[in-house]
């Protein structure tokens, strides 16, 4: 014990003698396998400093102030696209990054609307917003034949209104609720009008069911799903399963899905990106390229129950992981998956006001 | 020369970390907003030099302030908040002052003691303490628990995410801001002017109103400035404790920030704040005077 006490002291003293090379990456929280972290340190020998965030919002603050100090970031595709308009980051050097070849095309023509021929980013994770629900509870209320696919469920007022004493949860993002409004009303500019009126249509949807809305957060659905305090909700892909594991390990006779809606459901990309001053670009495009190693980002997607942008890892995924159409949905969903774009500067003030006055009344 | 050195370093602090701060807050304000880092324009351009800085004043104006005016949401977040920093103040000042005349009145040697449990929470981590009153308030939590139990409530009250649940937040954090300043008025205060009341007729009672009270004035003042002003722009405990209805600036301004992406609005909404806080403080201060220029 003294003995490896000694030499522990030992290897500090040397690692602060030599300069360490670091990498600081800035990620979402519960967003990796932190095994992963480890072995990055190991096979490169750069020291990772992995700090986490939880919202779009505070990032995209960070970014447009400048000066961070992280080397590697993962805004959500909407939030990217502006940022690159901002001129937060540098194009990738694409001869640092030889795994860039294991991408998924599938998803990289998707996320060429926020970064067109991905020079900035790479796609890390991306997901669906859609239903969690708990599928006792809901068929005990609404009968058996309940569709728990349905956008309906949550904006049918009379369904809402069956289910309101049961609790219903939405996400506190305004960007992924009213599309989802918009797409239960057929609305027909689209779930990603930004026009005053679809923001109006969506408004007149949403306060329809607002009294049986218990409230509007992000984080909370979790374990209010997996522990029966509510019925039903509209969260992320990947929370929701996190629910239903968590739900089927307490064994308390919660069973919590997720759908993906029938009506059409959104797909949204988080990218990695390296800021335009970001301290050490060099070690950033290491830290990517490690990433994109089919392996490890199978082992990430093992762990969070998201789906990947990384063609090359599909063989190395658990069959609970690739075989779940919740996460990797079939031919027929993904047509039915659709994609927003960032709602710019005077939209974006009509938005959050909208979302004040649903939220508060005022 | 030691004199000048004496009076400059209390005007070298204000300068440095309020005036310089705040300028920089009006100039963001009086800026418009931009896609950008920072998002907001105009920008200093030093290369320009005389020319530069002339067409950089001219980009400014005060549309932002303008903006504030026209939608409702403003004011009354402003209003909403100077309500629950004036009641959460009064319930602040209520539990603040039985405790630090009890503490004043308490032995000596007891008195470091229970000063030391007055200052005992700031130990644990603010955010810690907010997030325990949660577990506190919430439905299947301590305090309804406590209550089921005792048969005093037969249906769990609904506390958290309610306006109540600010006001104990409130009140529990800044506690101790009203304490000590009470605390050291009435430590200070004569005994003897008590027993003189007394001897001269008074009850207790109205030795209490005629004498501790109004020698107390002074702290009870600087207690309320101490709770009142950081209740007013208080973000965190209405976000953790209060509902989706509460409405206050702190949050507005949050929004604006971080939602919104718009500086400029945010920094006219603090500026805003700032005044509707300046105005009392000088109002306070200017009756003081008055009143000591009377009694001089």
């Amino acid at each position: 014990m003294k003995k490896t006490l000694i030499s522990m002291t030992a290897v500090m003293a040397l690692g602060s003698a030599a300069v360490a090379e670091e990498v600081h990456v800035y990620n979402w929280s519960d967003y990796i396998d932190e095994e992963l972290l480890a072995k990055f340190e190991e096979e490169t020998g750069i020291d990772l400093i992995y700090d986490v965030f939880d919202s779009n919002e505070l990032l995209e603050t960070k970014m447009l102030a400048g000066g961070s100090g992280y080397d590697v970031v993962v805004p959500t595709g909407t939030f990217l696209q502006r940022q690159i308009i901002a001129g937060s980051f540098q194009k990738l050097d694409m001869s640092k990054l030889p795994n860039a070849g294991n991408l998924w095309d599938v998803i990289q023509k998707r996320t060429d609307v926020y970064d067109p021929a991905g020079e900035y980013s790479i796609n890390y994770m991306w997901g669906t917003t859609g239903i969690g629900a708990n599928v006792g509870k809901v068929k005990e209320i609404l009968g058996e034949d309940a569709e728990l696919n349905s956008l309906s469920l949550i904006f049918d007022p009379e369904k809402a209104q069956k289910l309101s004493a049961c609790g219903i949860h939405l996400l506190d993002a305004p960007t992924e609720v009213i599309p989802a409004a918009l797409t239960y009303a057929g609305w027909e500019g689209g779930p990603d009008d930004h026009s005053d009126a679809a923001l109006a249509k969506a408004e007149e949807v949403i306060m329809a069911i607002r009294p049986y809305i218990q409230k509007f957060h992000s984080s909370e659905l979790i374990n209010a799903l997996a522990n029966g305090d509510i019925c039903l909700a509209l969260g992320w892909s990947g929370d929701i399963l996190q629910a239903r594991d968590r739900a089927a390990e307490a064994a308390n006779g919660v069973e919590v899905t997720y759908e993906v809606p029938k009506e059409g459901a959104l797909m949204w990309f988080d990218q990695m990106a390296i800021p335009v001053d970001a301290p050490n670009p060099d070690a950033a495009h290491k830290f990517l390229n490690f990433i994109m190693d089919p392996e490890n980002m199978a082992a990430a997607s093992n762990y969070v129950y998201y789906a990947n942008g990384n063609k090359a890892s599909q063989e190395f995924l658990n069959e609970d992981v690739i075989g779940d159409t919740a996460i990797y949905p079939d031919e027929a969903t993904l047509e039915n998956l659709y994609t927003v774009t960032p709602f710019e500067g005077g939209e974006q003030r009509s938005l959050t006001r909208l979302w004040t006055k649903i939220k508060s009344g005022t | 020369m030691r004199r000048a050195i004496l009076i400059a370093i209390p005007y070298v602090w204000l300068l440095v970390l309020f005036l310089i701060p705040f300028v920089i807050v009006i100039k963001i304000s009086l800026s418009d907003t931009a896609l950008a880092r920072p998002p907001y324009f105009p920008q200093w351009d030093w290369s320009l030099g005389w020319q530069g800085i002339k067409d950089f004043f001219r980009e400014l104006d005060f549309e932002n302030f303008v903006f504030l005016t026209t939608d409702s949401l403003y004011w009354k977040a402003y209003l909403s908040s100077v309500k629950i920093a004036v009641i959460s103040t009064l319930l602040t000042l209520l539990v603040g002052f039985p405790i630090a005349y009890g503490m004043a009145r308490a032995p000596e040697e007891w008195r470091p003691t229970l000063m030391m449990l007055v200052i005992l929470p700031f130990w644990t981590s603010f955010l810690i303490r907010v997030y325990s009153w949660m577990g506190i308030l919430s439905q299947g939590g301590l305090l309804n628990s406590l209550l089921l139990s005792l048969g005093i409530i037969s249906e769990p009250l609904i506390i958290l995410n309610t306006d109540i649940a600010v006001y104990i937040g409130i009140t529990y954090t800044y506690l101790p801001f009203m304490i000590l300043p009470v605390y050291a008025a009435l430590e200070k205060l004569d005994g003897s002017l008590l027993e003189a009341a007394e001897d001269l007729g008074c009850s207790r009672t109205s030795a209490f109103w005629l004498v501790t009270l109004p020698l107390s004035k002074q702290g009870v003042i600087a207690g309320c400035f101490l709770v009142f002003i950081p209740a007013m722009g208080e973000f965190v405990i209405p976000s953790l404790l209060g509902g989706s209805q509460t409405l206050m600036i702190g949050k507005v301004l949050y929004e604006e920030f971080f939602s919104n992406r718009d500086w400029p609005v945010a920094s006219a909404v603090a500026v805003v704040l700032l005044l509707i806080l300046v105005i009392p403080i000088v109002l306070f201060q200017r009756n003081e005077q008055k009143q000591r220029e009377a009694e001089g």
